[in-house]
């Protein structure tokens, strides 16, 4: 199984018919997604890409039965969309857009409070069940299907880690980024639990960086809960240089190094392989399945 | 973006927020007749420079009478303040800030600011000790804490109870509470990430007054915000920094000799790692984001061959989402045609398009070794800084 998509996932598109909506959901629409329809505020009733264009989430969800939803809107709106999204009931929002207001995203998690809506993102790569569901923008040429669930902050270094596992001989469950911004909706405690809970999912790869507390939040869900799989993780930025926002809004420390290796203590506290270096995580995965099967 | 001091407390006497009388001085005359206009005998020159720890440093003078405000002045303005927060370098003051000295019966901290974790703005607080920047650096302050939502009090009574939990009552309260709800409003109004008074005093006659405020505005609202651009200082920002971010590239300096081009803070995060891992020292972080074409990367490549130090180019990008490889194969072959400077460059590029980036990349002429993994890109540009290709 999946995690957060399956086959039935019916995707909408929120500002498809922009220049970066029109490629992505083209490129989904090839990968095998189950793209409905589109909304644009002004462009109802019009088509695109052979689909049809709502002016709203509530209209395009009732015509369509759309369970998923893309939002592309650029920053100023962004916030918007997610709140219009959620206000439908729409059961998962993946947010690509980068560099919205952080007050926007504080709105966005008011309105998440007792909705039915999971949100992934903003500045998200997307969520990725190789061979079967594409939500997003990443790299797909080297995923497969497979037992692997990986989570990651960050789209180049996933598609990286990605490429690593496959090479080694293990696909992917599913592949989630839950994006590089502060305030953002599931973090990787939620998604740690959801692999730990489906039977598919084997083993899980964490991607962390420096800055926030996101992995402290992981390492102290797998405490409580128990290391159900094997858990690999990688925190980068260990040598970053000290007190600069690193394009990550979240990624912002004054100790580089303290950070990193008080995640990583954590983090192996907590059951979890570390991989030593970026370029090891495929290696390191294969020896904890091998010492698993031993 | 951060605001200097004066800009701050102007923005906040706006919100209702009390500040203490005060004139900003380019020179040490201006500063004489400032301290007269004020006409306070006790006051504070403090240098304005985007950098907290000011007093630490030497930034911050009490003096008394408009003479001492002069030597005070003529001692900070054109020189360059090092704090714990400038780096080595430090930052050239090039205006003061001259207010009168306020008595304090009593000295708070206080500052709103966005909680990832909470995805709210919350109120931290409490009452002042030296170390207490210091102590908030380390993100566990064990300060009181109040969560407030973007329309302000979640229930009624949460900024009572906070007062209370901060043992502040009374008249004291009804002011403390005041203060929040102007300081709130003015967060979310001004699309800040952060507000912070410190020290905020309690006169004797019981007044709140903003002695310090330190005023940080949300980049990605600037576009909400036009009167604010016009407070940005661009002489105190990295020029450097800045031309990167128009150009949709984040660049930081660093202080080795490879050169290093990547896609996405992550991979550019653990380039940096492998670098190190592999006895290399970068000269630069970068992350190229997706929304950066061709001529932006070009952009961002000729810093690093402008760049004397760096001796090597070290490429590491997965191409994906809006950006595939192609694209910044034809930005290093732009960089490397205007520059004209022969760099040895480490390529690794996979991911989207990668296979026709390749045959791109093959019609430039550049200088190049090919790398299959990352890896091996590191170690290979680590050893040409040495000197041992």
């Amino acid at each position: 199984m999946t995690i957060l998509v399956d086959r039935d996932t019916r995707l909408l598109c929120q500002g498809m018919t922009g220049w970066a909506g029109t490629y992505h959901a083209d490129r989904m629409v090839q990968y095998g997604t189950a793209v409905v329809a589109g909304v644009t505020p002004g462009k109802g009733g019009q088509s695109h890409l052979g689909l049809p264009v709502f002016e709203t989430v509530a209209e395009a969800k009732r015509a369509t039965g759309a369970n998923a939803s893309i939002v592309f809107v650029p920053p100023a709106n962004a916030g918007r969309a997610m709140i219009e999204a959620i206000e439908a009931e729409m059961p998962l929002v993946v947010a690509v857009t980068e560099r919205v207001p952080v007050l926007d995203m504080v709105r966005v998690r008011e309105a998440l409070v007792g909705s039915r809506t999971r949100l992934v993102g903003p500045n998200s790569q997307g969520v990725l069940a190789p061979e079967i569901c594409k939500i997003g923008v990443m790299a797909t040429d080297r995923a497969r299907r497979g037992p692997i669930g990986v989570v990651s902050r960050s789209a180049s270094l996933t598609s990286e880690v990605v490429a690593q596992l496959s090479a080694a001989g293990l696909g992917q469950s599913t592949t989630i980024g839950i994006g590089g911004d502060p305030v953002h909706g599931i973090g990787f405690a939620e998604c740690v639990s959801l692999f730990f809970d489906d039977p598919e999912t084997q083993g899980v790869v964490l991607i962390g960086e420096i800055g926030g507390s996101e992995e402290h939040e992981a390492a102290r869900f797998i405490r409580e809960t128990g290391l159900k799989k094997p858990v690999v993780a990688l925190v980068v930025g260990r040598a970053a240089p000290p007190e600069r926002r690193m394009g990550h809004a979240g990624a912002l420390t004054a100790q580089a190094p303290d950070d990193v290796d008080g995640k990583i203590a954590a983090l192996r506290d907590a059951g979890a392989v570390i991989a030593p270096n970026a370029h090891l995580v495929g290696a390191t995965m294969s020896d904890a399945f091998g010492r698993r099967a031993a | 973006m951060q605001l200097h001091e004066f800009q701050a407390k102007d923005v906040l006497r706006r919100y209702g927020i009390a500040v203490p009388p005060g004139r900003i001085a380019l020179t040490a005359d201006e500063a004489a007749a400032a301290a007269r206009e004020i006409g306070a005998e006790a006051l504070f020159v403090k240098a304005q420079i985007l950098a907290g720890s000011r007093a630490a440093a030497g930034g911050v003078r009490a003096v008394r009478l408009p003479s001492g405000a002069r030597t005070a002045a003529g001692e900070l303005l054109g020189r360059k303040l090092v704090t714990t927060q400038t780096g080595p370098g430090g930052r050239a003051v090039k205006r003061v800030l001259v207010e009168a000295a306020v008595g304090a019966a009593e000295e708070f901290y206080l500052a709103l600011r966005i909680d990832p974790a909470a995805g709210a703005i919350v109120a931290i607080a409490g009452h002042h000790r030296p170390d207490i920047e210091d102590r908030l650096a380390d993100g566990t302050p064990g300060l009181p804490t109040l969560v407030l939502g973007v329309a302000g009090e979640r229930r009624p009574g949460d900024i009572a109870d906070f007062c209370r939990r901060l043992d502040i009552a009374g008249e004291t309260a009804d002011r403390f509470g005041a203060l929040i709800r102007g300081l709130h409003r003015a967060f979310v109004e001004l699309d800040a990430a952060l507000i912070e008074i410190n020290p905020l005093i309690r006169t004797e006659a019981g007044e709140l007054i903003a002695a310090d405020a330190k005023l940080v505005i949300d980049d990605n609202a600037a576009f909400r915000h036009p009167e604010t651009a016009e407070l940005r200082s661009e002489e105190e920002v990295d020029q450097i920094q800045l031309q990167a971010q128009r150009h949709q590239i984040n660049y930081v300096s660093m202080d080795g000799n490879i050169g290093i081009v990547a896609n996405g803070a992550g991979l550019g995060l653990a380039t940096l790692d492998l670098v190190r891992a592999a006895g290399g020292a970068p000269a630069n972080f970068m992350d190229i984001r997706t929304t950066a074409k061709s001529l932006d990367i070009a952009h961002g490549v000729g810093m690093i061959l402008d760049n004397p130090r760096a001796k090597v180019l070290l490429v590491n990008v997965y191409g994906g989402g809006m950006q595939a490889c192609d694209t910044v194969v034809d930005g290093l072959a732009i960089a490397f045609r205007r520059s004209g400077r022969v760099m040895p460059m480490v390529l690794r590029i996979t991911g989207n398009n990668e296979a026709f980036a390749h045959a791109r990349l093959a019609n430039f002429n550049l200088p190049k070794i090919v790398c299959a993994d990352m890896w091996q890109a590191a170690s290979r540009a680590a050893a040409i800084s040495k000197g041992r290709a």
